[in-house]
């Protein structure tokens, strides 16, 4: 249960009693806040003892009477706040005019109450502020974890990033010193590694620069009706070259069309990350098909190749963030780590999944769900724009 | 004999680049791919030194390899490589006692690494040279 503390401010002995009795026991549900919320209850018999109370230890609600002698309640609202206290006001008010009222919201309060009042209306005035502190908490929770995934993926980008400049020039002080002699065949493969580096930081750029585009929302997504299959087709096409390079045979399965309503650029990323790795993974004289399948709501994708596979634990992680298997199989292969979780994230944004099953040494089939009428996904609003790199996982 | 110098990296090309260095200046070489690589090599032979990368297997899968390393034997001199300094918010200069006695490694350096920076710290670790 999440409890609220409350601080009732009134000089009128009776009023905070009333108040105190009114809320003690009372418990709300809340949309969006798991389990009940209560309420524990101080009291302040003016102005100055609030402002003592606020000090040593603030409420998360106070009830404020506007008038009182002494202090008013208007200026200890200026001290909450002057001094930035995390405090929701709601000013309790004997005269209910309009001035009153608006010269306590400009001066921050959150909310009045007008003298007299029923019990039921301080608990609606009460559940009202309740909703909006925890929503805001809540809020302000979410930014905080947002900006640590963030912070997070952008270390590991770092490291990713710095990782092939520093092999590049490893190995051009070696041969700046001529460490290996003065033969030139000797420093052949040192430049091959140079330039499959260089690639593979190419690739890193291009799979983070998809990664942005899904995430900067939808704004510049174009969605028409595709048929996937079509766009299958012109994606086996572009990785013809560096199968046939390794006698590997591409096929796509005959089926019905499978239109969706889709941004076809997204259908081709997906395509490509699953067929380059397709061919990537996969022994000389292997295997890629890609099959379509589908029913009235959902059009499902696979991808199988006859590669190297996963083992269960390899291919329950394989979709998170710069996850690449390393072993002696791929140490050969280049690739950023990010691009599965590009074709999962565009996934979910269909309102379908990706997933994987896989036997090592034999192959993995990838499969990929979307629906054929996905809602538009909720978009952030402007406020948050800069926050999420890399969401979810 | 020259002397054994253990290099754990899951950079490949790093530790052809560094095993090139470190042979062409007369130490004998092994390396490593993980720490979980690294422990087997420990086992088969002693290192008079190990160069052993932070961020492997797990973020500080050296780390962990570094004080395995001194709980077994605390004269090999460990020397940790990182990538994430800056962006992880880390430090790792070992400047004050604490830290060296906490991260426990004989040196720390930063990647990229220096060849003349790396031959420096070998010679402060190794002081009979090669």
């Amino acid at each position: 249960m999440e409890t609220l503390r409350v601080l009732v401010v009134d000089d009128e002995a009776g009023m905070r009693h009333a108040v105190v009795r009114a809320l003690r026991g009372y418990r709300l549900h809340l949309p969006d806040v798991e389990g009940e919320v209560g309420f524990e209850l101080e009291q302040a018999a003016s102005g100055e003892e609030a402002l003592e109370l606020l000090a040593a230890r603030p409420p998360d609600i106070m009830l404020l009477d506007h008038k009182m002698g002494g202090m008013s309640g208007i200026e200890v609202l200026e001290q909450v706040v002057k001094r930035e206290l995390d405090v929701l006001t709601i000013m309790i008010t004997a005269f209910a005019t309009l001035e009153t009222a608006v010269h306590a919201t400009k001066s921050g309060a959150f909310d009045f109450l007008a003298k007299p009042f029923t019990p039921d209306e301080l608990k609606e005035t009460i559940r009202k502020a309740a909703g909006h502190l925890l929503t805001l908490r809540q809020a302000r929770k979410l930014a905080a974890e947002k900006r640590r995934v963030r912070f997070e993926f952008i270390s590991v980008l770092g490291h990713e990033l710095k990782a092939p400049l520093a092999a590049i020039e490893g190995y051009l002080n070696i041969i700046r010193d001529r460490a290996l002699g003065m033969d030139v065949a000797a420093y052949e493969p040192a430049v091959q590694r140079c330039l499959i580096r260089a690639e593979g930081m190419r690739k890193l750029i291009m799979d983070l620069l998809d990664l942005t585009r899904i995430e900067s929302g939808q704004k510049r997504r174009e969605l028409a009706p595709v048929d996937f299959r079509e766009v299958a087709a012109a994606a086996l096409e572009t990785v013809r070259p560096a199968a046939a390079e390794r006698n590997i045979t591409l096929g796509l399965e005959p089926g019905e069309p499978q239109v969706l309503t889709a941004d076809r650029g997204e259908l081709e990323i997906i395509l490509n990350n699953l067929l380059t790795n397709a061919v990537k993974y996969n022994r000389p004289g292997g295997r890629v098909t890609v099959r379509l399948t589908g029913d009235a709501d959902r059009v499902v994708l696979a991808v199988t190749d006859t590669g190297i596979g996963l083992t269960p634990e390899e291919a329950a992680k394989l979709f998170n963030d710069f996850v690449r298997i390393r072993n002696d199989k791929t140490r050969d292969i280049t690739g950023s780590g990010l691009g599965l979780s590009v074709v999962r994230k565009l996934a979910l944004l269909y309102g379908g999944d990706a997933t994987v099953t896989s036997t090592p040494d034999v192959g993995s089939t990838f499969t990929v769900t979307l629906r054929r009428n996905a809602k538009p996904p909720v978009v952030d609003d402007g406020k948050s724009r800069t926050v999420p790199l890399a969401a979810g996982n | 004999m020259a002397a054994d110098i253990l290099i754990v990296d899951d950079d490949v090309d790093f530790l052809t680049v560094l095993r090139v260095q470190l042979e062409s200046r007369g130490y004998h070489v092994r390396t490593a791919e993980s720490a979980r690589a690294a422990r087997e090599l420990l086992r088969a032979q002693r290192p008079d030194l190990v160069v052993a990368d932070l961020m492997m297997e797990e973020p500080d899968a050296g780390f962990s390899l570094c004080h395995q390393i001194k709980r077994q034997d605390p004269t090999i001199p460990v020397l940790l490589l990182t990538g994430v300094t800056a962006e992880t918010g880390l430090r790792f200069d070992a400047e004050t006692r604490e830290e060296r006695a906490w991260i426990q490694a004989d040196g720390v350096l930063a990647k990229p690494v220096r060849p003349e920076q790396l031959e420096a710290e070998l010679h402060r670790l190794l002081p009979n040279g090669p």
